[in-house]
C-alpha cells in the first residue's frame, strides 16, 4: 500500500464569510475524498463541518464541489487526481452556506412540497395493482434519484440566478413531475390535477433549455434531460397545440356532479 | 431552569427511517399531532442502504407461500429465540404493509402478469422479497417520505400550514427522554445540529426508531448515524434491552480497498445465482451445512444449480443458508488459509449470468464495485468478507403494542427494538419489520397519547440535560490537574477496535472480559472528551455526545455475550461451540444502573401450540428442551 501527502484547499467559514484554507494530508490507496475530509477532522480540524451519511453513494448527503465540479465526496476516488495536484473542496454554490462544506438545502424540500403526490386510482384495492415491467421502467429510472441535489446545484437557471428560484423547481423536481406523469396508475387527471400544465406553469419547465448539465453530474447516471425533461416538454407541447387534446380537456374538466 | 424553547406535540418519533416514518404516518392518520426528529436530512436515513427487498408472503412468485411458512422460516432463522408473537404478527401483516406502499406510489419490479415480483433470499423457503433492483431501501424511504409530504399537503389545504400536524425536525439529535415524577414519558431533550441550539418537545408518547449500533465496530456496513442512540435513550429512561449479545455479521461486505471495507454486498447476489468460492476455486459452503438444516439444502452443486429453475423438485444451494452460518463459514475458510488476496473469499456472478442480466438485476453492485474498487463484476469475482450489519437485540417491547417495559409512554420499533428476529435475522425481514412494527408503534403511541394528558416536565432534568450536553466544551478547558482532554475521534476508534477484536464474530470468555475492562476505561476517559470551537455544526461535539451511547451499548453487548455460554445465531463462542437447548428459553435483559449495566435472566413465553404445530416434531427436538415439548 502506498501513501502520499496531498495538498488540499478546503473552504471554511459560515454565512458571514470565509475562505479557502490550506492543508497537507495523508492519502492511502483506494481512498475517496470523503476519507480525506474525515482525516482532516480527526487530526487537524475537529470542527470541520461536512454532511455525510452512508459513504456508499446511496444516500446523497455528501454533495460538494471538487475543483469546481459538483460531486459526491464519497464516490470521488483520490486516484482520479494527479498526486501533485492541489484539490479544492468547496460547498455547493447554488445554496446558502451554513458552515464550511454544509449548505442550506431547504429550497429543495420546499419545492418537493409543491408537487402534488401520487393519486391512487379509485376502485383498486391494495394488492390489486397490475402494471407491466416495461410500463414501470420509465418512472423507475427517475426513482433511482438519491436526492443529492447536484443537478439542482449545477443547473444554470438557478446556479447564478437567485431570482429564478421562486419560479423554477429545478431538474430534480421537474423529473418528479415526469415520474408521476409516466406512472401507469397515477389518477391525477381524474382528481383534476394536470401534471403537464403545472410542469410548465407552476414548476418552470420552460426555463430549461436542455443543456444537459444536470445529466452530466448525476451520480446515478439518470438521463434527466433526455428521458424526463424533453419528453415532459413534448407532452406539454402536444397538450398545448393538439386541438383534440384541447377539446378532450374541455370535456373532461367539467365539474363532476 | 435553563431557558430552552419548548413545543407541545402528541407523539414524538425519534428517527426517520422506515420504522420512524411509518410510525409517524400512522400516528398522524390516527389524529395525533406528530413530530419526527432525525439526525440527517429527511430522506437520508440508513434504510436507504437496504438493497435486497421486503419479505412478505404475497405468493406472487410461488403460490404455495403463506404467512405460516414465513413465520416458520423466521423462527428457524432466529434459532427459535424469537419473541414468537412478533414473528407471527410480522408474517401475517407484511403483505398488507407492502401492498399499501403501492397505493402511496411505490414502483416495485413486476412479475410477467403485472404483480409485484418476489426474489429468493437466504433462509426463505419461497421467493418472497418484493424488490426494486437492488435499491429496495431507497424505494421504501422515498415512498414513505413522499407519503409524509402528501399528508403535509393535506394539512396545508386544511390549515394553511404544512407542518401543523406532522413536522420533521431534520438534523436534530435527542440526548434524553424526559419523564415526570410518576415515571411517565413527558418529552425529549434535543439539540439542533446546525446551530447547536437546545430545545424540548413536550409529548406524552415517544417512539424510538433510531436503528442500530454498528458504529461501535470497526468493520461495519452501517452509517455514522448507527450509534445506538435509541438503545441508550431507553436504558437511561429505565427500560431494559433484550438479547444484546446477538449481533449480525453480514457474510458479504467489501474487503478492499481499505476505505470501503465493510460496505454491503447484497445477499441478492447469492439469491440470484452468485456462488462463494475459496482460493482453491471450491464452493466451500457445501461443507458447512449444520445438522439442523441438513435436509433442507442441496448436497451437490448440480442439485443446487437446478433449484433456481425447478425449486419444487430440488433443494436450495447452501450459499443461501441464514447469514450467521455463511459468515462463520467464510471466517473459517479465511482462517484456514484459503482466503482471497485481501482476506475475504470470492463471490462470483460473472460465470453464472450474462453481463446484461447482472447489470439489470444488480445495478448498484455493478456500479459500487466499478466505482470504488475498479472491479467489473460481470467479468471477475468480487472479494467479500463478514461485516457488522445488524443488531437483533434491542429495547424489550410488548409484541402487540411496541410499548417498552416499565416506562409508560415509551415505544420502540424497527432495529432498535429487540425480540422479533431472535438470535439471527433473515435477509428481507428487516424492511418488513420496520413497516409492521412501525405502524403498530405509531398506532399505539397515538392511542396512548389520547388518554395520557400532559405529564409535567421536570425542570431539574432539563438543566441536567443541558449540563450533560455542554460537558465536552468544559472538558476542553478543564485544569490540567484533572487529566488531559481526550480526542473523541481517538476514543471512538479505540472502542471500534475493542469491539471488533474482542467481541466480534467469534467470541472467547477471556477476550470479552478484557473488552469489559477496556470499555470501563474508555468510559472514564470519555468523561474528559473535549471539543474545540462552538456549537454550530460541530462534528467533534456531536461525536463526543454519541460516545456515551456507543459505550453504554457496547457494554451491554459484551456483558450479555460473556454470560451466554452457548453458540446460537449471531452469537458464536469458540469456548462453547454448540447450541444448548437449555438456553433457548432464556432472555438476557440489560438495565442501566448508576455505574454501568446489570444483567437479569428471564424466561421466554411458551410458544402457542397452534404455532408449534407448524413444525415437525423431529425439528422441534433440535431446538426445544424436553419440558417445553410436552408443556
Amino acid at each position: 500500500m502506498s501513501s502520499y501527502q496531498a495538498a488540499f484547499k478546503v473552504w471554511r467559514g459560515d454565512a458571514g464569510g470565509g475562505g479557502l484554507r490550506d492543508f497537507q494530508v495523508e492519502v492511502n490507496d483506494g481512498e475517496v475524498v470523503l476519507d480525506i475530509i474525515h482525516r482532516l477532522q480527526a487530526t487537524q480540524a475537529p470542527d470541520l463541518a461536512v454532511r455525510w451519511n452512508c459513504k456508499a453513494g446511496k444516500c446523497g448527503s455528501c454533495s460538494a464541489e471538487i475543483n469546481g465540479r459538483p460531486r459526491l465526496l464519497c464516490m470521488t476516488r483520490m486516484s482520479v487526481f494527479d498526486r501533485a495536484e492541489t484539490i479544492t473542496v468547496t460547498p455547493l454554490r447554488a445554496f446558502p452556506v451554513v458552515r464550511d462544506l454544509v449548505t442550506d438545502v431547504s429550497f429543495n424540500y420546499a419545492k418537493a412540497r409543491e408537487v402534488p403526490a401520487f393519486v391512487p386510482p379509485k376502485g383498486l384495492a391494495p394488492g390489486e395493482y397490475r402494471m407491466g415491467q416495461r410500463d414501470v421502467e420509465r418512472s423507475q429510472e427517475f426513482r433511482k434519484c438519491i436526492e443529492c441535489f447536484l443537478c439542482q446545484d449545477t443547473c444554470h437557471v438557478v446556479r447564478d440566478h437567485e431570482e429564478n428560484k421562486t419560479a423554477f423547481a429545478g431538474p430534480r423536481f421537474l423529473m418528479r413531475v415526469a415520474e408521476l406523469d409516466m406512472h401507469p396508475l397515477d389518477a391525477a387527471q381524474e382528481a383534476g390535477i394536470d401534471r403537464k400544465r403545472t410542469a410548465q406553469e407552476e414548476h418552470g419547465l420552460g426555463y430549461c433549455n436542455i443543456t444537459k448539465c444536470c445529466t452530466e453530474v448525476c451520480p446515478e447516471g439518470i438521463k434527466i434531460t433526455d428521458n424526463a425533461l424533453i419528453p415532459l416538454k413534448e407532452r406539454v407541447v402536444d397538450r398545448q397545440y393538439d386541438p383534440l387534446v384541447w377539446l378532450g380537456n374541455k370535456i373532461r374538466r367539467r365539474p363532476e356532479a | 431552569m435553563a431557558q430552552v424553547e419548548r413545543q407541545q406535540w402528541d407523539v414524538v418519533v425519534v428517527g426517520a427511517g422506515g420504522a420512524g416514518l411509518r410510525a409517524a404516518i400512522e400516528a398522524r392518520e390516527r389524529g395525533a399531532r406528530t413530530a419526527v426528529i432525525c439526525k440527517s436530512l429527511f430522506g437520508k436515513a440508513h434504510t436507504v442502504m437496504a438493497e435486497g427487498g421486503i419479505a412478505a408472503s404475497m405468493a406472487n412468485a410461488n403460490p404455495h407461500d403463506s404467512w405460516q411458512i414465513h413465520f416458520r422460516d423466521t423462527m428457524r432463522g432466529g434459532k427459535f429465540l424469537n419473541q414468537w408473537r412478533m414473528a407471527e404478527l410480522h408474517a401475517r401483516e407484511a403483505p398488507d404493509r407492502v401492498w399499501e406502499l403501492e397505493t402511496w406510489g411505490a414502483l416495485f419490479d413486476r412479475t410477467a402478469d403485472g404483480r409485484i415480483s418476489q426474489r429468493n433470499f437466504g433462509g426463505h423457503e419461497y421467493p418472497r422479497l418484493a424488490h426494486v433492483g437492488d435499491r429496495t431501501g431507497l424505494e421504501l424511504i422515498r415512498t414513505l417520505q413522499q407519503k409524509t409530504v402528501s399528508l403535509q399537503q393535506e394539512d396545508f389545504r386544511a390549515t394553511g400550514e404544512y407542518e401543523s400536524r406532522l413536522k420533521i425536525f431534520q438534523e436534530c439529535t435527542v440526548t434524553r427522554v424526559l419523564k415526570d415524577e410518576a415515571g411517565r414519558v413527558s418529552g425529549v431533550f434535543c439539540y439542533e445540529r446546525e446551530t447547536g441550539r437546545f430545545f424540548v418537545l413536550d409529548a406524552p408518547a415517544v417512539v424510538l426508531a433510531t436503528g442500530g449500533i454498528g458504529k461501535s465496530f470497526k468493520v461495519t456496513s452501517n452509517s455514522w448515524e448507527y450509534t445506538g442512540d435509541g438503545h441508550a435513550l431507553a436504558l437511561l429512561a429505565g427500560a431494559p434491552l433484550v438479547n444484546m449479545e446477538f449481533v449480525q455479521f453480514h457474510p458479504t461486505g467489501m474487503v478492499w480497498p481499505p476505505s470501503v471495507k465493510g460496505i454491503l454486498v447484497t445477499e441478492s447476489v447469492r439469491g440470484d445465482g452468485g456462488v462463494l468460492r475459496n482460493s482453491d476455486g471450491k464452493r466451500f459452503m457445501f461443507d458447512y451445512v449444520p445438522d439442523v438444516f441438513k435436509e433442507k439444502y442441496a448436497q451437490t452443486e448440480e442439485e443446487g444449480d437446478r433449484w433456481y429453475e425447478d425449486p419444487d423438485n430440488n433443494r436450495r444451494p447452501p450459499e443461501l443458508l441464514p447469514r450467521d452460518e455463511v459468515a462463520r463459514a467464510i471466517n473459517s475458510e479465511v482462517k484456514a488459509g484459503r482466503g482471497s488476496p485481501h482476506g475475504g473469499v470470492f463471490l462470483d456472478v460473472s460465470t453464472r449470468m450474462p453481463a446484461e442480466v447482472i447489470k439489470r438485476r444488480l445495478p448498484s453492485m455493478y456500479h459500487q464495485f466499478k466505482e470504488l474498487a475498479d472491479v467489473d463484476i460481470t467479468a471477475e469475482a468480487m472479494e467479500v468478507g463478514p461485516t457488522c450489519h445488524y443488531v437483533m437485540g434491542g429495547v424489550a417491547v410488548d409484541s402487540d403494542t411496541a410499548a417498552t417495559v416499565g416506562v409508560p409512554g415509551l415505544f420502540a420499533a424497527g432495529e432498535v427494538a429487540g425480540g422479533m428476529h431472535g438470535s439471527n435475522r433473515l435477509g428481507g425481514n428487516s424492511l418488513s419489520d420496520l413497516l409492521v412494527f412501525g405502524r403498530r408503534a405509531g398506532l399505539h403511541a397515538a392511542e396512548y397519547a389520547t388518554g395520557a394528558g400532559r405529564p409535567a416536565m421536570s425542570p431539574a432534568a432539563v438543566d441536567a440535560a443541558v449540563a450533560e450536553a455542554l460537558a465536552p466544551f468544559a472538558a476542553a478547558e478543564a485544569p490540567a490537574s484533572e487529566g488531559p482532554a481526550e480526542n473523541p475521534y481517538t476514543l471512538h476508534q479505540e472502542l471500534q477496535r475493542t469491539m471488533h477484536d474482542l467481541v466480534g464474530i467469534i467470541r472467547r470468555a477471556g477476550e470479552m472480559s478484557e473488552a469489559l475492562e477496556r470499555i470501563a476505561e474508555l468510559r472514564e476517559r470519555a468523561r474528559r472528551a473535549g471539543v474545540e470551537g462552538h456549537r454550530q455544526f460541530n462534528p467533534g461535539w456531536h461525536l463526543a455526545l454519541d460516545l456515551r451511547n456507543m459505550l453504554l451499548v457496547s457494554e451491554c453487548v459484551a456483558l450479555a455475550a460473556l454470560e451466554r455460554t452457548e453458540s446460537r445465531g449471531g452469537h458464536t463462542r469458540e469456548d462453547h461451540p454448540s447450541m444448548d437447548r437449555a438456553w433457548r428459553s432464556v432472555n438476557l435483559l440489560c438495565r442501566a444502573v448508576d455505574d454501568g449495566v446489570v444483567l437479569e435472566r428471564t424466561r421466554t413465553d411458551p410458544i402457542r401450540p397452534d404455532l408449534l404445530a407448524l413444525f415437525e416434531k423431529e425439528e422441534l427436538v433440535k431446538y426445544l428442551a424436553e419440558e417445553e415439548l410436552y408443556e
